[in-house]
């Protein structure tokens, strides 16, 4: 028997907020900007709309979303029809582990307030839609490097900043 | 955690929250796009650090939903930095502000690949990330070798080369052509053995994007699949930071029984039974543990290995096994696995064999289709539709049916398509097919198209041992107070050819048929009314000797028609009063429909050549093919010497696919066949060409409202002006012990704010809390009430009466006589509005708790502008109309004082809340409105509100 294979892509990344707020979009698959709030409106709607104890699947345009709820905050990811939808829900519950061994506890604010952060650790997750690493330990090692190089470019450039604001004062 | 380093970013985005509504937002979001735009303006002036700030500013606004239309160019050239910290925010923010077909990505390309090929592995792994997420075309052809020399290279340290690896899939998986992968096959193989999991995770992706292409080329590949598959599955030979809630990553697992699954074949005898060896440990060993994440996980792999082993056509025996594990699935409580086992119990019809040991599943599937999960219903919808045979037809239709009345909105469309398609193709016996058709028609007539109804004349008239029986059915419908008008036309029409069958019967002579359908001839559209003109003339003509009395009636109906402004309607009236004068020549002229020649229902056809699998999709493929094809031709088939064709009964006829071409030496047979049973010449196709096209015209908000909605349990309540006083009516609790028991929160506010929202408490007291939950399309609604008992006792002798005003015709369905302990019931009701009115219909409901007795009378808030469908009107049109309204009763001004003044969008809001759209354009003055009852009452509501003066007209 043929069986219906496509291959397994996330189209797109979503994050909202109970009160409807985008917290995070990232598009794998290439959508104008004016399809991409269609998406976010459309999404929204059925998503937070669904009450508890439901499956974490919804069917919208040929597509299935798959979304977790974390306190106020939506997770949705898009596949094909023929994907496996619970190994994208585990991709879901994987970063947001990432996010809580990140942050130290994740809340909503840590994303909101950091939400540059939140793209550079999704890219540690994904790329072109597709998973890319199941270890943790290894991705916030790579993170924490990250931010040490920020660190030390600051402080670099303070102490520059400083050595000029003695010899021209 | 405030962001560290960046206040002027944390204090927007503070300002952003703060921010008391959307119009403040924008205010404050338009502000800052002028200050970034000023900066950007003066580059030279910008520290790399402001630059970095202002591109991120412009992320998070993007972010909200706002255009950005300038400073691409920035976000891009940080890429060009020569620190990290800005080339990453330049790299992260380019790929998410741009997307592939961007101009702007162009200007990237060298920057990117001198990263690619330079020494920095953080830059290589930024610019990997980039391409691999928008890289096109152009990428593609100037990137690709490079990185598939990082993926292969054995200085590079793991963290590039997975990179390398998703962002050389993306490259070919958009452009194949480019990418050249000639003799990859063993470098694939080589890549298969790596030890690193996190390369060995992306090189398994990339595997599955080239077999999908090729699979001929990658066969030295698919023995490591299997190798790796056991390494995980069976020896759990894996570091502890791979294992996801103890499963090995089941990431890893899943992708390599994907890549498997585009090989057609496992050859090898022993590779194949290693394979089998754990896909079996796979099925047989995973349990549903209360941990929802382990769960999930080792679903996840279980589902995969489902599909795997369908795929290799296993043998029956461990097809059996797979349908009993699915029959487990989708009774358990977990909703995802429920969810699941119904798919794949979808996927797996299509292995022949098993549908028997499916179909033992059919009572659960039923079940499932009354899930509180609308995801669970689809797919058990699905299912029911693929799974249905000649065999169980019958059952399945009818739980469809009976389904119909309770189902939301939503679903219905699919639901009346299904079922129709079904009863068609499946049909055991003809009278079967007719009830089933004219059920849609009753509960779904918006969703019916006139193609299924004349499917349904033309097997009544092929048979007449389904005639006197057609006519008893559209007899009974009609007795109904509001009906379909598709239930106007099929019930008139059958009733005019072979009403005078039953006329020795009560309540069947020629007079009460006439009066019966006559009663809806107010309610019709110009469409039915030829129909009904025909019927009036079958039924004068069958009346022998005459009636002067009913003659007389029916000819003053033809007068006044005569000069209708409707061709069709004009010529039928005048036709057939002339001919009602001429006495024995109407018998002839009039005599009986002869018998239809068969022919292939475009239904049918349609639904074999497009599967109607999922509902949006399918919808719109149909669409597509549907503005495509060309009108389908008709292939009838003549019955041999010119005598009637005696149509065969049975499900064979139904889906006969006719053989010969229209008989040309016959061209008044496509006029004589024409359902409305009037001979003129017609162009030889059937009048609506594509049932399904119609079926989904009708889903347009346009479409025809009407359907009636009814559940067999219920109770249905036409009192009449009983709650003319329910405004007035004391909506105080009446306790039989007064002041025992007090309803928590105040009753009239609580009505008050469900007229402005669909969901929400309506009734609250120590012992009961009433939720209500209400969708409305068109003149219908669907509430359900939520009786919850807060009580650690049962609430006993529950009783819930619907007392509707006269024009709301409102079902309840069963209320349970008792709630058990810290339950709660559903109660759907059925709401459809007849006519338009401000009366309120009443909910009577009562209960004991202990021997208290309490009854509440509560307004139920189906208020008027629940029914209101907006519409967008241009000031060109708008006030023509309004100026055409003279006055009372038409026009009403009211003029409003003490009105907080409001801000437009404010009042925008409020309006919405009614359901009245405030159309754009027209400044100071805010217009709107229709609303469409039924056909029949295809009114319009306009409202002008004028600020400045505060006046408030309504309409």
């Amino acid at each position: 028997i043929v069986h219906k294979l496509i291959k397994l892509q996330i189209h797109f990344v979503l994050l909202i907020s109970r009160q409807g707020k985008v917290r995070l979009t990232k598009w794998y698959s290439p959508y104008s900007q004016k399809e991409r709030s269609k998406v976010i409106r459309e999404l929204s709607g059925i998503v937070l709309n669904r009450g508890p104890k439901l499956c974490n699947f919804v069917e919208w345009r040929g597509h299935r979303v798959v979304y977790r709820r974390y306190a106020g905050l939506y997770f949705c990811m898009c596949i094909d029809e023929a994907d496996n939808e619970l190994e994208v829900l585990d991709i879901i519950h994987h970063f947001v582990e990432i996010l809580d061994r990140y942050f130290g506890s994740v809340c909503e604010l840590d994303l909101i307030f950091n939400f540059h952060k939140a793209y550079y650790i999704l890219d540690e997750v994904l790329i072109a839609g597709e998973f890319q690493e199941s270890s943790k330990r290894t991705i916030i090692r790579l993170l924490s490097t990250h931010d040490s190089m920020v660190e030390m470019a600051k402080e670099e450039a303070t102490s520059i900043g400083n050595m000029i604001a003695q010899v021209t004062k | 955690m405030a962001l560290s380093g960046m206040r002027g970013l944390s204090v927007f985005i503070s300002d952003v929250r703060n921010c008391q509504n959307k119009e403040q937002e924008r205010l404050r979001v338009d502000k800052e796009l002028g200050n970034v735009r000023t900066r950007f303006k003066n580059e030279k002036g910008l520290s790399p650090y402001e630059k970095k700030k202002y591109v991120w500013k412009m992320l998070y606004i993007y972010m909200l939903g706002y255009d950005v239309d300038f400073g691409h160019m920035e976000a891009v050239s940080l890429i060009s930095a020569p620190k990290y910290p800005e080339k990453q925010v330049g790299y992260i923010v380019t790929a998410c502000l741009l997307n592939e077909n961007h101009d702007f990505l162009r200007l990237a390309i060298n920057t990117v690949r001198n990263d690619i090929i330079g020494r920095n592995e953080t830059f290589q792994c930024l610019a990997l990330t980039l391409v691999g997420n928008i890289g096109g075309r152009e990428f593609a052809e100037s990137l690709a070798a490079d990185v598939q020399k990082l993926l292969i290279s054995s200085s590079c340290r793991p963290l590039v080369r997975k990179k390398a690896a998703l962002c050389l899939l993306r490259l070919y998986r958009k452009n194949p052509d480019v990418v050249n992968v000639d003799g990859w096959a063993d470098r694939m193989a080589q890549l298969l053995d790596e030890r690193d999991l996190g390369v060995l995770t992306s090189s398994m992706s990339l595997l599955v994007a080239l077999v999908s292409n090729n699979h001929e080329a990658y066969w030295s590949c698919l023995p490591k699949c299997v190798k790796t598959l056991e390494r995980l599955a069976r020896n759990q030979d894996i570091p502890q930071e791979y294992t996801y809630y103890g499963i090995p990553s089941p990431w890893l697992q899943v992708k390599t029984m994907r890549a498997l699954q585009y090989f057609p074949t496992v050859e090898d005898p022993n590779t194949r039974r290693s394979l089998f060896e754990v896909l079996q440990r796979i099925l047989m060993g995973t349990d549903v543990v209360k941990n929802v994440n382990k769960n999930n996980a080792s679903h996840a792999v279980l589902f995969e290995a489902l599909a795997l082993v369908m795929h290799l056509d296993a043998e029956k025996e461990m097809m059996s096994q797979c349908v009993a594990l699915l029959g487990k699935f989708i009774a358990v409580r977990e909703p995802n696995i429920r969810y699941l086992g119904l798919e794949n119990m979808t996927r797996m019809l299509m292995v022949t064999d098993v549908q028997d040991i499916i179909k033992r599943h059919q009572a659960q599937i039923i079940t499932s289709l009354k899930d509180p999960d609308i995801s669970i219903r689809r797919r058990a919808l699905d299912l029911l539709y693929g799974m249905c045979d000649v065999s169980n037809a019958k059952d399945i239709v009818e739980e469809l049916l009976q389904y119909l009345s309770s189902a939301d909105f939503a679903m219905r469309e699919e639901l009346s398509l299904k079922a129709a398609i079904l009863a068609e193709k499946f049909a055991p016996d003809l009278s079967w097919y007719v009830d089933v058709i004219l059920q849609l028609i009753d509960k779904a007539g918006d969703f019916v198209s006139d193609d299924i109804w004349f499917r349904v004349v033309q097997f009544v008239t092929n048979n007449e041992d389904l005639q006197s029986y057609a006519a008893a059915k559209a007899r009974e419908y009609l007795n109904k107070p509001a009906i379909h008008e598709t239930m106007v036309k099929v019930s008139a029409y059958i009733l005019g050819e072979y009403g005078h069958l039953l006329a020795r019967r009560p309540g069947y002579s020629p007079k009460e048929l006439f009066t019966i359908i006559h009663e809806k001839h107010p309610t019709v559209s110009t469409s039915t009314i030829p129909i009904l003109l025909s019927s009036y003339a079958k039924i004068l003509m069958h009346t022998q000797p005459p009636e002067p009395e009913l003659q007389n009636q029916i000819w003053t109906i033809f007068n006044k028609y005569e000069s209708c402004i409707d061709v069709e309607i004009q010529q039928r009236a005048a036709e057939y009063f002339a001919l009602s004068r001429k006495g024995a020549s109407l018998m002839d002229i009039l005599a009986e429909m002869p018998k239809f020649p068969e022919r292939q229902s475009a239904l049918i056809r349609k639904a074999e050549d497009a599967e109607v699998d999922t509902a949006e999709q399918s919808a719109i493929k149909l669409r597509a093919q549907q503005q495509m094809s060309t009108a389908l031709v008709v292939t009838d088939q003549r019955p041999p010497n010119g005598m009637p064709a005696q149509p065969s009964i049975g499900p064979l006829s139904l889906v006969k696919v006719p053989s010969e071409t229209v008989d040309s030496q016959n061209p008044g047979d496509q006029g004589l066949t024409h359902p409305n049973g009037v001979v003129y010449k017609e162009d030889p196709q059937p009048p609506s060409q594509d049932i399904i096209g119609d079926l989904l015209g009708t889903l347009s908000i346009e479409g025809p409202p009407g359907a009636v909605a009814q559940s067999p349990q219920s109770a249905t309540y036409e009192a009449e002006g009983a709650p003319s006083a329910a405004d007035a009516a004391a909506l105080v609790p009446v306790g039989e012990e007064s002041g025992s028991v007090q309803p928590i929160g105040n009753i009239n506010e609580r009505f008050y704010a469900l007229c402005l929202k669909d969901s929400g408490v309506l009734y609250e007291d120590p012992n009961i809390q009433i939720g209500i939950k209400a969708e409305w399309r068109a003149h219908q609604g669907r509430l359900v009430l939520f009786l919850g008992n807060k009580n650690t006792a049962s609430l006993g002798s529950v009783q819930a009466l619907i007392l509707p005003p006269t024009h709301l015709k409102m079902e309840l369905s069963l209320v349970p006589e008792t709630i058990p302990p810290r339950a709660q019931v559903q109660c759907p009701l059925e709401v459809m509005n007849l006519r338009p009115s401000r009366d309120v219909a009443v909910l009577d409901f009562s209960y004991k708790f202990g021997p208290t007795m309490v009854n509440v009378k509560l307004r139920l808030p189906a208020v008027l502008n629940k029914f209101l469908q907006p519409i967008t009107v241009s000031p060109e049109e708008f006030f023509p109309q309004w100026r055409s309204l003279s006055g009372p009763p038409l026009k009403l001004q009211e003029v409003v004082r003490g009105v907080r003044p409001l801000p437009l969008p404010e009042m925008a809001n409020l309006f919405n809340t009614y359901r009245l759209t405030v159309c754009p354009g027209l400044v100071s003055v805010i217009p709107c409105v229709s609303d469409r009852f039924m056909n029949l009452l295809n009114m319009f509501l306009l409202v002008e509100v004028e600020l400045t003066g505060v006046p408030l007209s309504l309409v």
